[in-house]
């Protein structure tokens, strides 16, 4: 029983962790229809630096460094938008590339300036205790994961749906040539969503911290699923990287678990019967 | 003068380990193997306009097919290589079926996946893979009795295999069925208003570009008689794919210069820094920002347009 109630809510904070990654990557798909291939070396980076800081600043707590490092690889991000991808605005390939060049770049670069070996990152102390309830220890840091996840996906939510500059955002997505027509600023609104994308990546590789810890190759774990994640619940649906990003965190945690052998197979099941059914995945439009 | 050049650089080819020392033969066969990787992506890339990130899962998994038939089913070579072919022309069958639902970004990203699940797999299952370890080959083939372990041997088998693959597909994008496809590539309504079957034409492809990828991977294993998950994952994809772009894509050429640029590059930067990885990306952004259009077709422009100025 224990090992079930343990490995749900392992899975839980795992499926957090995916949503602050695949978040991002779908609003950048939705809106710029760019498969930003930077995205799990934004992740990464965020995890990286978050690490760092704690090191080297005395004092500082987790989630003042998830949110420096959140908004250092927004800025990272906004810096490589406006420099590169801008000039290959029609290219959608071109774009695809740069970003896959940028992503090796990033990983070289974190292997280089923090060596090869695991970067493990503590809880909070508050956090480190389990909490005991009906005879059974809980790591508390993992529900607080699941609150960080739950808040993002609201504030994502709010921003939206109920601001204009949601508003726009969504515009967008649906119809870019119209919105442009209109008067919305479309090319501020690019920068402003690579920047949140990146920014929600970066803090959530922080986030990640205590429970997968920063280590290279950690980009390559991370994009993968959340290219699965945004195969499955569509592209530039909020509400589709929310449920896919606890699919897969189910699946994959509870596959670890009981078929250690096979966790990266049976990802594959989710998304040959959505691609099957449904290619635009569970909550996404189709687009002409 | 195109034949000349052709025969000319035949010649050359197949004449080098008679002067060329061991050292310049081995990445002769290095570059001949990237060649026909690279090649077979181009069927996807160049011809058909399907931008695919997941190709090293063919040129992995039949490399790691026939190390295991080998050692663990104690096959010959002949038999293991048939094995390892036949699945990895199943796999792309099956892959092909799942990404082609999709085109564009869309069938980019699936092949993806689909490709660092298979390297999840090579790393984790260590009890079929062999996991960090990799799987080791106890020696290289003797097809008819002919012994490839020297140096020389092994690159006029790779540069026979090469010939074949390279006159194949050839054959197969200037043929009838290759017109075709360009067609879909181009104009893939007016192809299905035509009564063309669009996504069999794509499918037909993705499996025989699988084929050839597969073709790739055995002489990539019996090259370095060894395979390691690092063959399966996004960096050897995307060393295709930049090998096919920055040549020309949709050109027979093409891919072969830039896989071979990008293998002596490989050489010789690793001499000298150990960054690779960065080096690559670093070389992505040039291509992409610099010369999109690839080498091949970039020099092409520059010859026509002398040739066409002079009286």
């Amino acid at each position: 029983m224990q090992f079930w109630i343990i490995q749900t809510l392992n899975s839980l904070a795992f499926g957090g962790l995916l949503f602050l990654l695949a978040s991002g990557f779908s609003l950048i798909f939705g809106l710029m229809r760019l498969a930003n291939l930077a995205h799990g070396a934004f992740f990464m980076l965020g995890a990286y630096l978050g690490a760092a800081a704690i090191r080297s600043i005395p004092g500082l707590d987790l989630w003042s460094a998830a949110l420096l490092a959140g908004f250092s690889v927004a800025a990272a991000g906004g810096l490589l938008e406006r420099l590169v991808l801008r000039r290959l605005g029609s290219n959608p390939l071109g774009q695809v590339l740069v970003t896959l060049g940028i992503s090796f770049i990033i990983a070289d670069a974190c292997l280089m300036l923090w060596g090869g070996d695991p970067i493990p990152m503590p809880a909070p102390d508050y956090l480190r205790r389990p909490i005991l309830f009906a005879g059974i220890a809980f790591p508390a840091y993992r529900f607080a994961v699941v609150a960080c996840a739950i808040v993002a996906a609201l504030g994502l939510y709010l921003l939206l749906e109920r601001t204009r500059i949601g508003a726009m955002i969504r515009a967008g997505v649906d119809d870019m040539d119209m919105a442009r027509a209109i008067g919305i600023p479309v090319s501020k609104l690019f920068t402003a969503v690579f920047c949140l994308g990146a920014g929600i990546a970066g803090a959530g590789g922080v986030l990640g911290g205590p429970i997968l810890s920063a280590y290279p190759g950690l980009d390559a774990d991370m994009l993968p699923l959340a290219l699965i994640v945004v195969i499955l619940g569509g592209v530039g649906s909020l509400l589709g990287a929310f449920v896919g990003s606890f699919i897969i965190g189910f699946i994959y945690t509870f596959g670890t678990a009981l078929l250690p052998d096979l966790a990266y197979v049976i990802l594959f099941l989710p998304m040959i019967v959505v691609i099957a059914f449904r290619p635009q995945g569970l909550f996404g439009r189709l687009r002409a | 003068m195109r034949t000349v050049l052709l025969l000319l650089t035949a010649v050359v080819l197949a004449s080098l380990p008679l002067f060329a020392g061991t050292f310049y033969i081995n990445l002769a066969s290095q570059i001949l193997i990237a060649a026909i990787f690279a090649l077979s992506l181009n069927l996807l890339v160049g011809y058909a306009g399907l931008t695919s990130l997941g190709h090293a899962s063919f040129l992995g998994f039949a490399a790691y097919a026939s190390a295991w038939a080998s050692t663990n089913l104690g096959l010959g070579f002949a038999p293991a290589a048939l094995l390892s072919i036949t699945t990895t022309t199943l796999m792309a069958a099956c892959f092909g079926l799942i990404a082609l639902r999709a085109t564009g970004l869309g069938f980019l990203m699936i092949t993806l996946a689909l490709s660092q699940v298979l390297w999840g797999l090579a790393y984790r299952w260590a009890s079929l893979t062999n996991g960090d370890n990799g799987l080791t080959l106890a020696g290289r083939p003797a097809p008819f009795g002919i012994a490839l372990d020297g140096a020389g041997a092994y690159y006029w088998f790779t540069l026979a295999v090469f010939a074949a693959a390279f006159t194949l597909m050839a054959v197969f994008v200037s043929s009838a069925f290759g017109s075709a496809l360009k067609g879909t590539r181009d104009q893939p309504r007016r192809m299905a208003a035509l009564g063309y079957n669009v996504w069999l034409i794509r499918w037909i492809t993705f499996v025989y570009a699988g084929f050839w990828g597969g073709v790739a991977g055995l002489l990539y294993v019996y090259y370095h008689r060894y395979i390691h998950p690092t063959s399966l994952s996004i960096t050897t994809s995307a060393e295709g794919l930049l090998g096919v772009i920055a040549g020309g894509s949709g050109t027979l050429g093409g891919p072969v210069i830039g896989a071979g640029l990008l293998v002596l590059l490989k050489n010789y930067a690793s001499a000298y820094i150990e960054r690779w990885n960065m080096l690559l990306g670093f070389v992505f952004l040039f291509i992409v920002l610099v010369i999109p259009e690839g080498i091949v077709p970039g020099v092409r422009r520059l010859l026509s347009r002398k040739g066409s100025g002079k009286p």
